[in-house]
């Protein structure tokens, strides 16, 4: 919040499917310290942006964006930044809703070592070196993060 | 994550779950629509034919705005000023088109059975756009996806077919997905356009009688009279047919709710179905023609994953 001076200008985007629990916790906390101000939330789903489209066809979730994007700052929400793949869709998606004056990442867990794409998280919860056969597993209701 | 099959060539061929799949997909891709760039790229590594042997203005529209809308490269093929003119078979027609490398084939043909046909001989995936009297799986679809939108489930909701039964391929195919989803199901017309044993044939209801049909309804399907048939000797002439089967507003306001009106179109105002009811409020009709788009959005998105 320290980066952002004023609420109106920012818009927090969280990625479906997994991006929506973290950002929907985020955007409550805001609301909590804001309660008088206007929060721009949405949910994007980036299912028709994906680069392997053509090995599995997949089923796409609700995206939601009422307000324009055009001159806001946008913060990308999700759970876990592991290849970038991810990320790179939603920014092609992002620019299909208009022109944003910047967009920065927040996510909960950085695997910091498996990037497949020059993308690195402005806001990280924790950063994991994990190894590619290694599954990085966020249990929503306990709240911890498990490496297995 | 697939739909059982390879094709779109039929409602016959569908399951229960492919429809949903189908109709959930398509409420993502309306939503595409709604959006400032109206396109996304996921089929932008793919070439669609549209082999349209029979004139079409809105199914053939509807399809490429479909395919441009997912990044697609398409080519238009219509029979008039082609090859076909010159002689050319069906089979040497489309093989000439694949060997272009074209990966998927939209085709409507005035013969039943000829995406099948095409099916069996080449590798591409085939989406029938309508044959004969067959089949209009895209219609059924997106007939389907504007009922649940109006009325929020298809299961248990009654709907009347009202017209040429006949001679309706979009009547036929509208049937089938109907009562797979769990809808009733009646058609109504003169007894010269109602196939005879279709009652027990496809286990739906009959009725002579419009105005029994309309009080029965949730959502009356209103079909096109072929102008031409009025010569076969299938009904006395279009008048007659308007006094007798003409969905009025008279006849709507008489009932006792407020039912949905729906048409495949184009229109015949005044026939089947009086201006006043095709523009009125409880006419969803352009509805229909906005979900087509996005209906076949979702079956070209679901079909692309077969590549060769």
């Amino acid at each position: 919040m320290e980066n952002h001076l004023n609420l109106n200008d920012v818009v927090f985007i969280g990625l479906q499917p997994r991006g929506v629990y973290v950002s929907d916790r985020i955007v409550e906390n805001i609301k909590k310290m804001y309660p008088n101000e206007k929060v721009n939330y949405g949910v994007l789903d980036i299912t028709f942006y994906r680069d392997d489209v053509r090995n599995e066809i997949r089923m796409a979730n609700k995206t939601t964006i009422d307000f324009s994007i055009e001159g806001k700052e946008v913060i990308l929400i999700d759970d876990v930044l592991y290849t970038g793949r991810t990320i790179r869709a939603a920014l092609d998606a992002l620019i299909d809703f208009g022109r944003p004056k910047k967009v920065e990442l927040c996510v909960l867990v950085d695997r910091r070592f498996n990037r497949e794409l020059p993308i690195q998280p402005d806001y990280s919860g924790k950063s994991i070196d994990a190894i590619i056969s290694q599954m990085v597993k966020i249990q929503k209701d306990t709240e911890t993060v498990v490496l297995y | 994550m697939q739909l059982s099959t390879k094709h779109l060539l039929g409602i016959k061929d569908l399951t229960k779950e492919d429809i949903s799949i189908i109709l959930s997909t398509a409420t993502q891709f309306k939503e595409v629509l709604q959006r400032p760039v109206k396109k996304v790229p996921s089929l932008r590594d793919i070439t669609i034919v549209n082999l349209f042997y029979e004139s079409s203005t809105r199914t053939r529209i509807s399809f490429e705005l479909a395919e441009k809308r997912l990044g697609a490269d398409t080519i238009n093929f219509t029979a008039s000023g082609s090859s076909v003119s010159k002689g050319e078979s069906l089979l040497d027609t489309v093989n000439n088109i694949l060997s272009m490398k074209v990966d998927m084939v939209v085709m409507r043909h005035s013969a039943s059975g000829a995406p099948h046909f095409l099916a069996k001989h080449i590798p591409a995936a085939i989406i029938n756009a309508g044959d004969g009297i067959n089949e209009h799986p895209t219609q059924a679809l997106l007939d389907a996806f504007s009922i649940n939108e109006k009325l929020g489930s298809l299961e248990g909701k009654k709907i009347v077919l009202v017209g040429d039964i006949m001679h309706s391929r979009v009547a036929l195919s509208n049937i089938y997905l109907l009562k797979k989803m769990g809808a009733e199901v009646m058609v109504a017309g003169p007894p010269t356009l109602i196939p005879k044993y279709i009652s027990e044939a496809l286990n739906i209801k009959v009725e002579y009688d419009l105005k029994k049909a309309l009080e029965w309804c949730d959502v009356a399907n209103v079909l096109r009279i072929q102008l031409e048939r009025q010569n076969q000797v299938l009904f006395s002439s279009l008048r007659e047919y308007n006094i007798a089967y003409g969905v009025t507003k008279k006849l709507l306001d008489g009932l006792k709710k407020e039912i949905v009106i729906m048409h495949p179109g184009p229109i015949n105002r005044g026939v089947e179905i009086d201006s006043d009811v095709a523009d009125s409020k409880q006419s969803i009709i352009l509805q229909q023609v906005e979900n087509g788009v996005a209906v076949r959005m979702a079956v070209l998105y679901l079909l692309s994953g077969n590549k060769n």
